[in-house]
């Protein structure tokens, strides 16, 4: 990644499946080191820009340059400079956390030796010493996740896409990955995460909430509760939501 | 980038030695087809059960009733029906078929020219009455000829049999199981092992990774092809040591043909993953687009010949006929690669448009 410069800079980014627009123009930018979130119903394209933005997908139209590069031109090195990690965990339940890691770590060209020592310091930050050589299937739900993420970032890549990354995870866990997520922007790292849990968009440094595949707010999670005068995430999304439906004149809800 | 796919093959591995659908997929089907058709399923006949009336009770009559019995071709089941249980016999299925000796048999042979004994068969199965009918025929030759040499036939036929001279059915079966069982292992098992990645969310996990997209296909088809061939040569070898079937050909020969002939299933398996959004749908697919034409069109049981013209050509389409063709060439004639080009010609233009096609549409799906 260029020295200076955005993490993530998007401008009129589009993307349409047959008649139907998933991502509608939309535009924004994301410094780097920061926790940057998406919000939004389901179906309202959070998925589908982050899959554009990670190379899954190709763009209809308009630009997004990650990690300085061109998602057209060089997805390929993008790919180096990016973490994923999505809704499904994307661990293999019939390998051992060990050989997970490993196969990671291979999948990424990291050398034995820098396998091996990931291995170290992953088993012994996440505490996974006794379960090492068990199955990721006997894992519960809270440390499967944990470990999803550390092996999705094996290769200690500066921008990690985190789509959904605690659906369906309790309130424990779900506070411990927020924790991780913390550590991991101290080091420097950007955050880019989707989410459909109010109080989580609380912890991002700046949040985007779409809509019908526009972005239709774009702050601080504090400047958004002070412009709608509201006490907590929630009210400000549900104000989003009826001023956007009644300039529409549509209703969706 | 060697590291990452010996790391994608070493996953893949482990994944078939911890799943014990494909271990029984693997060892154990091909065990239980293996004996299933080689000693259950004989297309040889043997202990046809026969009834005999014998209203002659001469020792003429009972010379030709001992001929019959004594192969092990038939074995007289009921003795001396009446005419009116006749149908009664083949309903309760007590023979396959009846021979009526007359009551003027030992006299009309000494006097006249000619004389007519009856043969009833049951044809519910034409292909067994076929048979009996043959068999039968050949027998009462053979009994008028030591009876009367003087019957002089225009000329003789001496028939010698090749390359299966006993009419063995292994000879038969073993070269085409292994075109079956290896098509439906290459193909079923490769397109169940992406979908499944598909379905599980791991495989959109190795796309943002820098893994290119050949590597993914080489790392999951490398691991499958070794399986492949580790299955053939099971088969191969009970096929040779417990069932005599020979394997007169060159070994390398056998060995290229067999490689090509899994990654042409293989790249099939790799088109219909990239159909395919479900385990289940994948497994149907491949287990009818290739179990099916293997039994019946590739010449395995039927003959290509007899078929309608339109099958015929289908046939041709089919990599099971092609690989029949060349493994049966290789293990019963030891035909070597100058009198198989053709066939294998065939397949690898059939590989390699399955393999075009698998990969530019697994390409498409990466998208």
């Amino acid at each position: 990644m260029p020295p200076d410069g955005y993490a993530v800079e998007v401008e009129d980014l589009t993307r349409k499946f047959g008649s139907f627009t998933a991502v509608d123009h939309i535009s924004f930018k994301v410094n780097k080191g920061e926790i940057f979130g998406f919000l939004g119903a389901n179906g309202a394209g959070k998925t589908t820009t982050i899959r554009m933005l990670c190379g899954l997908l190709q763009p209809t139209s308009g630009k997004a340059v990650v990690a300085g590069y061109d998602v057209y031109l060089d997805f390929e090195k993008i790919k180096m400079s990016i973490g994923y990690m999505s809704q499904r965990f994307s661990l293999y339940e019939d390998l051992t956390v060990r050989e997970n890691i490993e196969f990671y770590g291979g999948v990424y060209g990291l050398s034995r030796k820098q396998i091996r020592s990931k291995t170290q310091e992953l088993l012994d930050y996440l505490n996974l010493w006794e379960r090492a050589d068990q199955l990721t299937a006997s894992l519960p739900l809270g440390w499967k996740q944990r470990m999803a993420l550390s092996s999705a970032i094996l290769h200690d890549p500066p921008i990690i896409f985190l789509d959904e990354p605690t659906s369906g995870v309790d309130a424990v866990s779900r506070r411990n990955f927020w924790l991780l997520i913390y550590e991991l922007a101290e080091k420097g790292k950007t955050i880019f995460v989707t989410t459909h849990y109010m109080d989580e968009a609380e912890y991002c440094n700046r949040l985007s909430i779409m809509r019908q595949g526009k972005i239709v707010e774009l702050d601080r999670p504090q400047a958004l509760k002070e412009k709608y005068d509201a006490g907590n995430m929630q009210e400000v999304f549900l104000h989003v939501d009826r001023a956007k439906t009644t300039r529409d004149g549509k209703g969706e809800k | 980038m060697n590291s990452v796919l010996s790391s994608i093959i070493k996953k893949e591995f482990r994944h078939i030695l911890r799943d014990p659908q494909t271990l029984i997929i693997v060892v154990i089907m091909p065990l239980v087809m293996l004996f299933l058709y080689g000693y259950a399923i004989t297309l040889e006949m043997k202990q046809i059960n026969i009834a005999v009336t014998d209203h002659s009770k001469t020792p003429e009559s009972r010379r030709l009733i001992n001929r019959l019995t004594s192969t092990t071709f038939f074995k007289v089941s009921v003795f001396d029906v009446p005419e009116r249980d006749f149908d009664n016999v083949f309903k309760q299925r007590q023979a396959r078929c009846i021979l009526v000796i007359p009551p003027n048999f030992a006299r009309s042979l000494k006097r006249n020219t000619s004389t007519d004994i009856q043969l009833l068969i049951d044809a519910s199965d034409p292909n067994a009455a076929n048979y009996i009918q043959k068999y039968i025929t050949q027998i009462v030759r053979q009994f008028n000829f030591t009876l009367n040499r003087s019957v002089t036939q225009a000329f003789t036929l001496e028939t010698r049999i090749f390359y299966n001279p006993d009419f063995k059915s292994y000879y038969f079966f073993v070269p085409g199981l292994i075109a079956t069982i290896l098509l439906l292992i290459s193909a079923l098992l490769t397109s169940i092992a992406i979908v499944r990645e598909k379905e599980n969310g791991t495989l959109e996990q190795i796309l943002v990774s820098p893994v290119r997209p050949y590597q993914i296909i080489i790392g999951k088809v490398v691991p499958y092809t070794i399986l492949g061939f580790f299955d053939s040569i099971l088969i191969l070898g009970l096929g040779h040591f417990l069932f005599g079937v020979p394997i007169i050909g060159s070994y390398w020969l056998l060995s290229f043909t067999l490689i090509l002939y899994i990654i042409t299933g293989l790249s099939f398996g790799l088109l219909v993953s990239t159909a395919a959004d479900s385990q289940r749908l994948a497994m149907m697919a491949a287990l009818l687009a290739t179990i099916l034409p293997s039994f019946m069109l590739s010449g395995f049981i039927f003959p290509i010949n007899s078929m309608p013209e339109i099958f015929q050509y289908l046939s041709l389409a089919i990599p099971a006929t092609h690989f029949l063709t060349i493994i049966r060439g290789i293990l019963l004639k030891g035909n070597g690669f100058g009198a198989l080009y053709v066939p294998i010609a065939y397949l690898v233009l059939i590989s390699s448009i399955l393999i075009a096609l698998s990969v530019k549409k697994f390409n498409v799906t990466l998208e």
